[in-house]
């Protein structure tokens, strides 16, 4: 692979992640999201985790997370209803930091 | 555990700011125990980075020699970017890297030096317990005097949270709120990888040498900028941006950071490498003015991050050797007092009294002129501007400097006197 403009995917493909398949330790109210106008989310997440689906909801996917917490300080309406670091071990591990 | 055979001091967070802390304490014969979310130390952390060394001194001499750096920094490079322009300025300094001393600076990259700092510690005596996240703190009569982690409770005679920008354990401790969005930027970075010998033909510097990179002027108007360090065997390429702008500005700091990478300017310096790692963290922004109210209670201290010890200057960013300073100075302060009320006191005046506070105070009033929206807009265009007309040649009859630069100034929408008044304030805040 060359240098190029990658999307946050490919991005994200580069780095090892070990996924809690049990605990979420990041959780949304959608019915909150769904009144949400602002939706910042959508724009300030490095790893764009947070995507509008074709009905215009919120979708989210906390697999590829980078745990930089950016997402729950610019939460408007308080639709992260939980957002925590992931349980010992789980998550990214960076191998450069 | 029970509450009968508990720890000397447990420290949350396997950082610089945490392992300098239990360096010391180890080394003392403190009984020290390090708890870490991650698999292994420095596996959830990202820097820009760099490291200045005398933050390392200070934990042992000679320790520098031994720990896993990249290059030392003997290139500081601002860089002002505007369209598809650049103006670039290299200060390179010998004294900085002197034969027989230790070099100022060294480009990092966290995994590997965390890591080689916890074994350090541990090596002298310090416990070091990876993988194991720590949910909650224990309180009695007032007084912090232990963590949760899951299923077990672990107690000591002093807490010190060193658990970085999102401390979670200073909002447990009622010592801060939430951080709110104007106190932090979001750095976002790439890793890039080229052979030694392309960067150094790239950056004009011999096998052991390294550049540090500010970048001015690419983060289309929002309050930030971008960095760039040379490691051994890649690049390090990164921005910071404020989010609260970035959400107003409507495009995705993913996507702003990607149209960086693909600057004209930028691109020819990492090309024909490949990437290797994504990361991004949370900043702190505010520098002395962001430092909580209180740092400590009864049993609990803050240290690095977690106490918002960063200053950003725009010309610099000093982070890991803050953190690795205030580790220094709880661990002094917890050897040097034996009643557990006077620590977090003895705390403070030891961050005084090794410079940090003072250090960070002296530069405060560069979130000032941090502040001032044209820095991020429209200066780094009237710059390259100037520049623009300085270097064209075309047989016609040139302007006077002056007559450019004003019209240059008038074009970009600024007011002489809205310039006079920015002028004015940089000069006060710094």
């Amino acid at each position: 692979m060359s240098i190029e403009k990658k999307t946050a995917t490919e991005l994200l493909s580069l780095n090892r992640f070990n996924v809690d398949e049990e605990v979420p330790h990041i959780v949304l109210d959608k019915n909150i999201c769904a009144g949400c106008v602002e939706k910042p989310c959508l724009l300030v997440c490095p790893a764009v985790l947070y995507k509008l689906d074709k009905n215009g909801e919120i979708s989210f996917d906390y697999a590829g997370c980078l745990e930089c917490g950016t997402c729950r300080i610019m939460c408007k309406n308080k639709g992260i209803v939980k957002w925590e670091y992931p349980r010992g071990t789980f998550g990214v591990s960076f191998r450069q930091g | 555990m029970s509450e009968a055979d508990k720890m000397d001091v447990i420290i949350i967070g396997a950082g610089p700011a945490g392992i300098a802390c239990a360096y010391i304490l180890a080394q003392a014969g403190k009984e020290v125990l390090v708890i870490e979310r991650a698999e292994t130390p420095g596996a959830k952390n990202v820097t820009g980075g760099r490291l200045y060394t005398y933050a390392l001194e200070m934990v042992d001499k000679g320790l520098t020699e031994e720990a896993v750096l990249e290059r030392k920094i003997t290139h500081e490079q601002i860089m002002i970017l505007s369209q598809d322009k650049a103006i670039s300025i290299d200060y390179h300094d010998p004294s900085f890297n002197r034969e027989g001393q230790v070099p100022q600076s060294y480009s990092i990259l966290r995994a590997q030096f965390d890591e080689w700092f916890a074994a350090k510690a541990e090596e002298i005596g310090a416990m070091v317990a990876c993988g194991v996240k720590v949910d909650d703190l224990i309180e009695k009569d007032g007084k912090i005097i232990g963590v949760v982690a899951g299923e077990d409770e672990m107690y000591a005679d002093v807490v010190i949270a060193a658990d970085g920008v999102n401390s979670f354990m200073a909002q447990k401790a009622g010592l801060i709120k939430d951080i709110s969005a104007h106190q932090v930027g979001v750095g976002i970075k790439e890793v890039i990888e080229l052979p030694p010998d392309t960067i150094q033909e790239r950056f004009n510097l011999k096998p052991d040498e390294g550049a540090a990179r500010m970048i001015l002027g690419c983060t289309e108007g929002i309050h930030g900028g971008g960095f760039l360090y040379t490691n051994r065997e890649s690049i390090s390429l990164g921005c910071v941006l404020m989010p609260e702008e970035a959400a107003a500005h409507g495009k995705s700091v993913h996507e702003i950071f990607q149209d960086l990478k693909m600057h004209p300017a930028i691109y020819p310096l990492i090309a024909g490498g490949e990437s290797i790692e994504y990361g991004a963290h949370l900043v702190s922004e505010e520098g002395y003015r962001g430092i909580p109210q209180k740092i400590y209670r009864e049993g609990f201290l803050m240290i690095g991050d977690a106490a918002g010890f960063v200053i950003n200057t725009g010309y610099s960013i000093r982070g890991i050797d803050l953190a690795i300073v205030s580790g220094v100075a709880a661990a002094r302060a917890v050897l040097n007092t034996s009643a557990s009320d006077q620590v977090g006191p003895a705390y403070l005046q030891e961050l005084k009294n090794i410079e940090l506070l003072p250090t960070m105070q002296a530069v405060d009033g560069y979130a000032d002129l941090l502040a001032i929206p044209r820095i991020y807009s429209s200066y780094p265009r009237i710059a390259v501007g100037v520049f623009e007309r300085l270097f064209t040649v075309n047989g016609q009859k040139p302007n006077s400097l002056i007559k450019n630069t004003k019209e240059v100034i008038k074009s970009n929408g600024v007011s002489m006197w809205q310039l006079f008044k920015d002028v004015l304030r940089g000069y006060k805040s710094i």
